[in-house]
């Protein structure tokens, strides 16, 4: 169904609600959704005066055009869906969604499930736990700019995973969810939740890509990660959409006491991609690590916003965002750190280095600190810069031509985070990502 | 064909001024040779210009690598020509291991579509790396970020040691390397020592001369070579000095 203002228009609300109705979603979901879709109509679209979407370009940033992605069903079999997703064979489960249609749901290994961890399409965790999804399903509002968005979001998503790990357990092998689309001009509304329970240990892995390089499609997702006292949390995405969309990824994570989240974003799809990630520090002796690798190519924009805050002291926030640019790319960081009055000895980091690689390609960094605690440390730091010349004469020196050179540089700018991941098959598939867009 | 590198008749300009004038050396394959002089007198440009640092202005002479003139042909191609030039300040490159920057300057030596054998490539580089002390855990460390002084020379030589080159040049190798750490390097270029390889050796002090026992030593003032002999030159530089040099090689203008 497309329609003459494609996302806002309200019969685009009612058959997302009857078909949700249908597939027996129950009424307290239903109303979440109407209470989001309400909000969505009130709030106003990005304005160029919005601190928030400085130097963002709003031309590109439209609701029309566009219809759900449930609305009819996906055109690439089953099979061959499946196939392109098994680029993680090391795991304790998987979920595969094309055009926002659940394809494939591989339930968590024996193992686990025993010990109560729980891994489901986002739908049957509805229907099947009330109580966690009240709690934790977008509760943690991240008002870095896309709130319109973000209600949209909550009105319209169904697809997307949830994962539970209780007390204590440990999932040593990554979940992984691919959300595909093989459709031109379908909307998708992807959807993570994790909930780690004290002391409980789990990583994931989100895969967000188009079937076809040039597809134009709108995609709002959604990631919230929740790690209790002590638990230890990975989260991995990597955004290839294709290259006519425009994305948003919005991320709230939340740390309590000692819990320590690492969350990695590798981003090189869309037209426009924003991603906005706000990481609490609610806990003492947390740790949390954000991470961003991005290639801008073409025309393409990638707009980053941030907040790290800091309830709780003795705490650590260590942000670290790299992009490489070529061709007429732009990127736009705009971070900020905030220390609230109770959390003294806080550690808290922001970085953001861009490697020009085009002399036309643009990058912005806004890096900022609000600090009301009177015991911490924290920097920020934005670099820009090109390929260092004394390192590419050293690599020439030793015979290398100068394109390997180069390339060994550029795939060397990431490699200090993707090098540290702990799976291999993962820091692999994230490399070969990167690598195929030079 | 000669196997020898000649440096002839060779005028190096940085930024304006004139570093190196008619400088004119020969080193066969198979010698070593060491360069020694005061600190200022160029050669560490000498080395720069060699290897084809970009800010290094070549305005007349010839470097003949067994004939050819290496001039002519750019930074990488110089080296898989079997030039090899021992950084004096080697770049850390965060991100590229070693093993696989060893991986793409042996790839680059291959032909066109022949792909390197790694089995080889590693049991070649674990016994270089034993050769020169090296914890094997060093392949997958960043190109000398976070290195000691000791450590990033004995990286070069290590790569020295991987490329095989025809003739390297070793610009202050010694500088920054306590007693332990000399000996290692030493040890090390002693090794890769033999008729294959002519080595020229650029110090500033005699010490690496005791390890490295040069077939000639040359003295370089004012961007020339004033005076060549054999080994006891250094000795005799060691005990009496530059000043001597700098007297009796003055400008012909002030001599005048």
């Amino acid at each position: 169904m497309k329609t003459a203002n494609g996302l806002a228009d309200q019969e685009i609300f009612d058959a997302h609600l009857a078909s949700q109705s249908a597939s027996g979603a129950p009424e307290w979901w239903l109303d979440l959704k109407r209470e989001s879709w309400r909000r969505f109509r009130k709030l106003p679209m990005p304005m160029r005066k919005d601190e928030n979407w400085r130097f963002a370009s709003l031309g590109g940033v439209k609701l029309d055009g566009y219809e759900l992605g449930d609305s009819s069903p996906p055109e690439i079999a089953d099979k061959e869906v499946l196939k392109r997703s098994e680029n993680v064979r090391q795991r304790a489960g998987r979920l595969v969604f094309s055009n926002d249609r659940l394809m494939d749901s591989e339930a968590i290994s024996e193992e686990w499930a025993k010990k109560g961890v729980i891994w489901l399409p986002l739908e049957q965790a509805v229907r099947e736990h009330e109580d966690l999804l009240r709690k934790h399903f977008m509760a943690q509002p991240i008002k870095l700019g896309s709130e319109k968005f973000s209600e949209l979001h909550g009105a319209l998503c169904s697809a997307g995973s949830f994962l539970y790990v209780p007390k204590g357990v440990e999932v040593d092998l990554p979940l992984v969810a691919f959300h595909w689309t093989d459709r031109n001009n379908a909307a998708l509304f992807p959807h993570t939740l994790l909930i780690a329970d004290d002391m409980a240990k789990v990583t994931l892995v989100d895969f967000f890509s188009a079937h076809d390089r040039s597809s134009r499609n709108f995609i709002c997702g959604v990631n919230d990660l929740y790690a209790g006292p002590g638990a230890r949390v990975t989260y991995i995405s990597a955004q290839d959409w294709g290259r006519d969309s425009l994305a948003f990824h919005l991320n709230s994570t939340q740390a309590f006491k000692d819990a320590f989240i690492t969350s990695l974003n590798v981003n090189v799809g869309g037209r426009q991609a924003r991603n906005e990630s706000h990481s609490q520090v609610l806990g003492e002796g947390a740790h949390t690590q954000m991470q961003s690798l991005t290639v801008a190519t073409g025309k393409q924009e990638f707009d980053q916003r941030t907040l790290q805050t800091h309830f709780k002291g003795r705490s650590v926030s260590d942000l670290l965002y790299k992009n490489a640019l070529l061709d007429d790319a732009r990127t736009i960081f705009s971070g900020l750190i905030k220390v609230e009055e109770d959390a003294q000895q806080t550690d808290a980091y922001q970085t953001n280095r861009n490697l020009l690689l085009s002399p036309t390609a643009e990058s912005n960094s806004l890096p900022g600190l609000e600090i009301l605690a009177n015991d911490v440390k924290c920097s920020h730091g934005a670099t820009s810069g090109q390929i260092d010349d004394e390192q590419l004469h050293y690599m020439r020196a030793r015979g290398i031509p100068e394109p390997v050179a180069k390339q060994l540089l550029v795939f060397g700018f990431f490699e200090d985070i993707l090098g540290k991941l702990e799976n291999e098959e993962i820091a692999e598939n994230l490399r070969t990502l990167i690598r195929s867009q030079f | 064909m000669s196997k020898q590198l000649e440096i002839k008749n060779l005028s190096v300009t940085v930024e304006t001024t004139e570093i190196l004038k008619d400088l004119s050396l020969t080193l066969p394959r198979g010698e070593v040779h060491a360069i020694m002089g005061p600190n200022g007198t160029g050669k560490s440009t000498l080395a720069k210009a060699l290897a084809g640092h970009p800010d290094y202005e070549i305005t007349s002479g010839e470097v003949l690598l067994d004939g050819e003139n290496i001039l002519e042909m750019e930074v990488d191609e110089r080296a898989r020509a079997g030039l090899f030039m021992a950084f004096q300040y080697p770049s850390e490159i965060p991100g590229v291991s070693i093993a696989n920057f060893l991986r793409a300057a042996k790839q680059a030596r291959l032909a066109e579509g022949e792909d390197l054998d790694a089995t080889g490539f590693y049991k070649t580089l674990y016994e270089k790396m034993d050769m020169l002390h090296i914890d094997r855990k060093f392949t997958s460390r960043a190109i000398n970020e976070g290195f000691s002084g000791g450590e990033k020379k004995r990286n070069e030589i290590l790569q020295m040691a991987m490329l095989e080159p025809k003739y390297a040049i070793m610009d202050e190798t010694d500088s920054g390397l306590d007693i332990d750490a000399l000996r290692i390097v030493s040890e090390g270029v002693n090794k890769l020592r033999g008729p294959e390889c002519g080595i020229l050796l650029i110090t500033h002090y005699q010490r690496i001369l005791e390890y490295i026992v040069p077939d000639h030593v040359h003295v370089m003032w004012n961007g020339r070579i004033v005076k060549s002999g054999g080994k006891d030159l250094a000795i005799e530089l060691e005990n009496k000095g530059y000043d001597w040099i700098k007297e009796e090689f003055a400008e012909p203008a002030a001599k005048a």
